[in-house]
């Protein structure tokens, strides 16, 4: 079977590959660009751990297929800390020691800086939804929280904090 | 994972070419939209080698055009895209509610109602939704297109209308006028992410009076499709919608539903909490139709 060949920008950096037809762009990630950074977690889009943003939309790398990057745009945890150092979030996160093991960190860091970057100040209940596909087994969810919090405090600072809800989440639990 | 292979068309022309090709000289392909179904599937309980035809590059299927008459939602446009749209979701909240309540953030970025659709799962959240709104899905083909209502467009379990060189575009609905409302519950044992258990869309369209003129109502998860329960919609009709009303909507569910047991639930189950949706979706439908009785022109 023919390699397919594939121009994509990972973090505003350009690269062109021979991918297989049925290979997804979390292998492509990892086994081709050696950005190892992005985890596989379950590989069927449950856990969230290779979640990276396509075109700046967050989507689970393992259920994208290497192919569909010709000609757009990815995001990855290796693209998310600046020339002058660590972002807000993976500062937080540190601070408030909103990892363990650290396997879904990449991609619970990949999707807080994708929601403040659409919604600046989110309240819990946002902050909850808007992670519910990243899964966590060890901190309790409790700490990464916190830390979007604190992130998005220290990116919009105000003295009269109105946290805001995202337009399309119910705040009610779903029947 | 070499025995797929993969294209992207950017036009109709050249995708049916392929499609027809392929089905003439016995190639398996496989439509991908937003491929959360279709790569799980390929990843898990079916590998055989098929062609996978991205149609996410083909204008057609990224058109949402919202227009005096009609409302055109193309097939493979994210979730979160469309949820973003707030006309969309003024219009047709039932339905962008089905859609909302699909898969997590990441998910939303990919799937796509059209897809929901084509996986043809009795337990889509937007199947109902699209039936109670009398979606036309719109199928383009070497034939040229053709029109099959949202009802009539899965046929069973995972088994679509779609001939093997035909593929969905979109759907298209009527624009709802003043007056409307329609709304999709569902239950599920937690509050996110889950598959239906059993899930209820209604839409219902009020006079000046309040009085109800039109009423559609469709059921999912309790049939080996989504089902329209039309006597459902024909027992709020004429009426202004009281709770004994929707009762008897409710019944007309139970007596349409043929859910089977498995673990999400028991048949008896099942049937028994259809009503209890239908009654309660109704009861919102019911209340933005008020609202959009007293409110402006949408």
């Amino acid at each position: 079977m023919s390699r397919l060949h594939v121009t994509t920008s990972v973090n505003g950096v350009a690269h062109e590959v021979l991918c297989d037809p049925g290979q997804t762009l979390l292998e492509l990630l990892r086994d081709e660009l050696g950005l190892i950074g992005t985890k596989e977690g379950c590989g069927t889009g449950d856990c969230g751990a290779c979640t990276v943003t396509l075109d700046d939309r967050l989507v689970c790398s393992c259920l994208v297929l290497a192919p569909e990057a010709e000609g757009r745009r990815i995001g990855t945890i290796e693209g998310v800390a600046g020339p002058e150092g660590l972002h807000v979030v993976q500062r937080k996160f540190l601070e408030l020691a909103a990892l363990q093991c650290g396997v879904c960190t990449p991609g619970l860091i990949v999707a807080a800086k994708s929601l403040l970057e659409r919604i600046p100040d989110p309240d819990e209940s946002t902050i909850r939804y808007w992670l519910a596909g990243n899964l966590c087994r060890c901190t309790g969810y409790d700490k990464v929280v916190r830390a979007v919090q604190a992130a998005a405090l220290e990116m919009n600072p105000s003295e009269d904090r109105v946290f805001c809800q995202a337009s399309t989440r119910s705040q009610e639990p779903r029947q | 994972m070499s025995a797929f292979e993969f294209a992207a068309p950017t036009r109709l022309g050249p995708a049916l070419d392929l499609l027809s090709s392929c089905a003439e000289s016995g190639r398996r392909t496989q439509i991908l939209a937003g491929g959360t179904d279709v790569i799980v599937q390929m990843r898990t309980s079916d590998r055989e080698p098929r062609l996978l035809l991205d149609v996410k590059r083909l204008p057609e299927t990224r058109q949402l055009s919202i227009g005096s008459e009609d409302i055109f939602v193309g097939a493979a446009i994210p979730s979160a895209e469309l949820n973003e749209n707030p006309r969309l979701a003024s219009l047709l909240p039932g339905l962008m509610e089905s859609a909302d309540l699909i898969g997590s953030t990441q998910i939303q970025g990919r799937a796509s109602i059209g897809g929901n659709l084509c996986n043809a799962s009795p337990a889509g959240d937007t199947i109902p939704a699209l039936i109670a709104n009398s979606a036309q899905c719109e199928i383009a083909g070497a034939r040229g297109t053709r029109q099959v209502a949202a009802a009539d467009f899965v046929v069973g379990v995972g088994k679509s209308c779609l001939k093997r060189d035909e593929l969905l575009l979109g759907f298209r609905v009527k624009r709802p006028s003043k007056g409307f409302g329609d709304a999709y519950l569902r239950f599920i044992p937690r509050t996110e992410m889950d598959i239906a258990v059993a899930g209820v869309a209604v839409s219902m369209e009020l006079d000046e009076a309040g009085v109800c003129r039109d009423s559609r109502i469709a059921i999912g998860a309790v049939a080996e499709r989504c089902l329209l329960v039309r006597r459902a919609g024909e027992r709020l009709i004429g009426t202004s919608v009281e709770d004994s009303d929707l009762g008897k909507a409710g019944a007309e569910c139970s007596a349409s539903a043929r859910p089977i047991s498995d673990k999400r639930g028991t048949a008896e189950y099942r049937r028994k909490i259809i009503a209890v949706l239908c009654r309660r979706a109704g009861r919102i439908a019911h209340g933005r139709a008020l609202a959009s009785l007293e409110g402006a022109e949408i």
